[in-house]
């Protein structure tokens, strides 16, 4: 059927076959090698993260800081609880779009607001309606301030970022140093069975499209909070 | 008869004579430059990541055949299609082709310079189809029926004030100069489309082999929508853009952050491996892959540049780049402009129209300091000149080159050429600059350095009186 297949493979293998390229200039000779067989061998370039759980999550609220990220530790899901109907108080939520999850069916117990859920299918004008989408995630990224999401813990690929506030509960438990960790993390979970979407969020949309100012919420989630049980 | 050459020699004129527009290039990248920096500072060993993504993708390049076709057989495995276009007309005719036989009626697309390379927009909207841009900048320069001003930054030539009289005009908004404000306008307006859209046309930033996904890589969340609510996604992907493991995207994410906005990772980056999957509540139904070659594998045939095809878009060479800096982004008329466009430009589109932006440098080489990927950028663009002039000799250039050599060799004839260049200087000055000036090329824009009346030979001769 698709006949360009076979011309693409001939026109590379013929581009490559007895023409080498020169090796790029490097001046870290170990990183050759290292290349090659270890997939890890980018720790040792990438920004320094603490080795103890304090002081990731330390690192983890502090990026989050500057990206803008609300990031709320609280001791115990009944405080998560609270803050959440803080949160909906004072924004006026009239709807909330989740997921059924351990965390989130916990943390939504008593909210008393109409509550879309995405698990089993949902119409997209009954999503895009809600003020807010709550969910779970993956893990949590210190070197990053990221938070690493999927169909399985975020009730599929919309409700994370067609609501204007993403809420995201996550434990301390779910704290990884780095992305490195975080892929490690699915790989283990999933085997080869991936979710068809896996997602780093790295603090609520954002823009510099218009004289190069910051703007948040661009078509995305506008505010992002992370309620952090220890 | 106006040529690439000329259309280039033209526009770059107008915008360096420009000195506001300059101003306002250099101030949107002032921000950038520091954010940059602050970033760089907070690896552990910028240089050592940067030798590490140029061995991966080495590594990738070199074996682009084993890895495609790894990547076909995974995300294939996964429900995906694949479809391998050898140029831009295939591609084209097979994305038209899902969309008539899918019924598609409106098209939602995020940002892919890959569709503006193959004038993706043009062949849809030909065949009757609404096409819209969700990317903030590349909204905003499809209203204005321009292309995109730069790589990563679409719209970064346009001040707030000209973006909301376009937003008036087109969207019969309010005038604001609250670049929050223009920001909702256009969420607003996008919402819409987004609900609406069947099909959903996004770019991808990596593919990876080991696990059949793509990965995109996005601060506004429009690609997320875009690959999210309609029932058909079609990713654009060029065929370098493969890396082998998932890891590697542990390296190649924050970099791209880094090196193309001065973040330390983009607020989306989000990897795709398949369609909806049996049990997922949604995403499309369809997932296709076209695989564009479009020239690439010429450029994958010149070993000495092959590294260009390592490319990850991230716009760095731009922003550093003092020629970029001054005539902005549309005098290229390429898709890809700046050091990396003029680097591979030739390849894509041929040498013989396209070797002058070779030219279009002071191989100072900040752009090959500035690239993530250590791409050896401006000795490629000497590479290209010597190309050029290998293709097509220019006779008069051949003449005074060799002229002057003649003269550099002989000691008698250097002294009789500066001897008259004394006596001659004086008269060129009475017509420096004008029409009647034989060296105007030169000193139209910069002043012609006085010969000395003595020169240092001369001088040497009369200090040490005759010694040898």
């Amino acid at each position: 059927m698709n006949g360009g297949r076979s011309i693409i493979l001939n026109r590379i293998r013929e581009a490559l076959r007895n023409n080498p390229a020169p090796r790029p200039h490097t001046s870290h000779s170990q990183t050759e090698a290292a290349a090659g067989h270890n997939g890890h061998a980018q720790r040792e370039w990438l920004p320094q993260v603490g080795t103890t759980l304090p002081e990731q999550i330390d690192l983890f609220a502090k990026i989050s800081e500057g990206l803008r990220t609300e990031c709320h530790r609280v001791p115990t899901i009944e405080a998560a609880r609270e803050v959440l109907a803080k949160l909906s108080a004072e924004s006026g939520w009239k709807k909330i779009g989740s997921h059924s999850h351990h965390d989130t069916d916990s943390l939504l117990q008593g909210i008393g607001l109409p509550v879309v859920r995405t698990e089993k299918g949902y119409a997209i004008d009954d999503l895009e309606s809600c003020d807010a989408g709550v969910t779970g995630c993956e893990v949590l990224v210190a070197q990053t301030g990221g938070i690493m999401v999927s169909v399985e813990t975020a009730g599929g690929r919309a409700l994370s970022v067609l609501p204007p506030h993403h809420v995201v509960i996550a434990r301390t438990s779910q704290m990884v140093p780095d992305l490195t960790a975080a892929f490690e993390h699915v790989k283990r979970k999933y085997g080869k069975q991936f979710p068809s979407f896996l997602s780093f969020i790295t603090g609520p949309s954002r823009t510099g499209d218009i004289e190069r100012i910051l703007v948040l919420g661009a078509h995305g989630p506008k505010r992002l909070t992370v309620l952090l049980i220890d | 008869m106006a040529t690439q050459a000329s259309d280039f020699q033209t526009l770059s004129r107008r915008y360096t004579a420009d000195k506001p527009f300059r101003a306002f290039i250099q101030k949107a990248l002032g921000g950038y430059y520091t954010k940059r920096d602050e970033n760089k500072a907070n690896f552990r060993d910028w240089q050592g990541a940067r030798d590490l993504a140029a061995e991966t993708k080495y590594e990738a390049v070199n074996h682009l055949d084993k890895y495609l076709l790894e990547f076909e057989q995974k995300i294939t495995a996964r429900g995906a299609k694949v479809f391998w276009a050898p140029n831009a007309e295939a591609a084209r005719d097979y994305i038209l082709k899902i969309a008539k036989e899918n019924g598609v009626r409106s098209i939602i697309k995020s940002k892919t310079m890959t569709s503006e390379e193959i004038h993706l927009n043009d062949a849809l909207e030909k065949q009757g189809f609404g096409v819209f841009e969700s990317d903030l900048g590349e909204y905003i320069v499809q209203l204005r029926k321009e292309a995109p001003f730069h790589l990563v930054f679409p719209a970064m030539h346009l001040t707030r004030g000209q973006i909301s009289d376009l937003f008036q005009k087109e969207l019969g908004s309010e005038a604001t100069d609250e670049p929050e404000r223009l920001t909702m306008i256009a969420r607003d307006v996008m919402r819409r489309k987004y609900c609406e859209a069947d099909m959903g046309i996004s770019g991808t930033n990596f593919a990876v082999a080991e696990t059949g996904m793509i990965s995109i890589t996005e601060n506004e969340g429009n690609a997320r929508l875009t690959t999210s609510l309609p029932r058909i996604h079609v990713a654009l992907l060029g065929i370098e853009k493969v890396l082998p493991r998932l890891e590697d995207l542990s390296l190649f994410l924050p970099m791209l952050a880094t090196a193309g906005a001065g973040q330390t990772m983009t607020c989306y980056n989000t990897m795709y491996a398949g369609p909806r999957q049996p049990g997922e509540p949604d995403g499309p139904e369809q997932m296709h892959i076209v695989l564009l070659d479009n020239r690439r594998t010429e450029l994958l045939a010149d070993a000495e540049q092959r590294d260009a095809l390592g490319c990850i878009r991230c716009g760095a060479c731009l922003n550093v780049c003092p020629i970029f800096k001054n005539v902005g982004g549309y005098s290229y008329g390429t898709t890809y402009g700046g050091p990396i466009g003029s680097v591979i430009t030739p390849h894509l589109r041929g040498l013989k129209d396209w070797k002058h932006l070779s030219a279009a440098s002071s191989l100072c080489g900040a752009c090959t300091e500035a690239c993530p990927v250590k791409i050896d950028l401006h000795h490629h663009l000497l590479q290209n000149r010597r190309n050029g002039a290998k293709a097509a000799p220019n006779p008069l250039e051949k003449i005074t080159f060799g002229g002057f050599s003649m003269m550099m060799g002989r000691p008698a004839l250097y002294r009789l050429a500066a001897g008259l260049g004394r006596i001659f200087q004086p008269l060129q000055g009475l017509v420096n600059g004008t029409i009647l000036d034989p060296l105007r090329a030169w000193t139209g824009s910069r002043k012609f350095p006085k010969l000395a009346s003595t020169s240092f030979h001369e001088q040497w001769r009369k200090e040490r009186g005759g010694r040898k």
